[in-house]
């Protein structure tokens, strides 16, 4: 089982909330840009890979039990997403990879991790 | 009659799309902190939520009173709304009337009442049209669905 510290280094990313704990286990990605679709189908302490950055995605990722966030395409929320995030203790992680190649990459060390 | 041990009200405002979803992150807290056991609050706050988007994406205004008992999270939603004209039809998955600038926050997708009824261990829903609709959800803690 990775961490998201493993995580983070597979996809290159930056932490854009340091200081939040990376050492916990993921045992789920789950690829959307619908929110809707997360809180109906997400498990719990899964990652969410996702190409919005809203609040709501925070929000949502935070009702859903989501242990971390990653943003692709290199995208970066406002800083009152990132602050809300780091409130809730929800880390997010921002990479230069597609959605594709997030789960393309997760899935070659990790082929479980997918639903 | 079992006695209720936490009651609160939360108003929510139509249209209100920067502070979406507040309310419901408000409730989880407030459920963990009651001590209310983990994957209960999970379902609580997703049918929240779900009521609360609805709320803003298609009503006026709205009041969400929220209730616990030793064995039971009730949510209760009123607003002041269109109403549905079809319920069943807005059962179904996939079926949405929501508008580009909902679908662009990523919600619309039809999903809704059903996550609500499905998160839900009794759900009632009544609707007017021109005056309104009313869910009613209750999750019982015990952890058994009835």
């Amino acid at each position: 089982m990775l961490t998201l510290k493993e995580v983070q280094s597979l996809l290159s990313g930056e932490l854009l909330t340091p200081g939040i704990n990376l050492e916990k286990e993921c045992s789920k990605v789950f690829a959307s840009d619908m929110m809707s679709d997360v809180l109906a189908f997400i498990d719990p302490e899964s990652v969410l890979v996702t190409g919005l950055i809203t609040s709501h995605v925070v929000r949502t990722a935070c009702l859903a039990d989501v242990s971390a966030i990653i943003l692709v395409q290199g995208k970066r929320p406002e800083p009152m997403v990132v602050d809300e995030a780091r409130v809730r203790n929800l880390p997010i992680i921002s990479t230069a990879c597609s959605m594709f190649e997030v789960c393309a990459r997760i899935s070659r060390s990790h082929p479980e991790a997918g639903r | 009659m079992t006695e209720i041990s936490f009651q609160q009200e939360f108003e929510i405002k139509g249209g209100d799309f920067v502070r979406a979803g507040e309310a419901s992150c408000e409730i989880k807290n407030l459920l963990k902190e009651l001590g209310v056991a983990m994957q209960v609050v999970r379902r609580a706050a997703i049918v929240s939520y779900e009521a609360e988007m609805n709320v803003i994406m298609y009503a006026g205004s709205g009041r969400l009173d929220l209730s616990v008992t030793s064995d039971r999270v009730q949510i209760v939603v009123d607003d002041r709304g269109p109403g549905i004209e079809d319920v069943e039809l807005a059962m179904s998955e996939g079926y949405s009337t929501a508008t580009p600038e909902m679908r662009e926050l990523g919600f619309g997708a039809g999903m809704g009442l059903p996550n609500i009824k499905r998160n839900s261990d009794i759900f009632k829903i009544h609707s007017k049209v021109g005056r309104g609709t009313r869910l009613e959800m209750t999750i019982r803690t015990n952890g058994h669905r009835l």
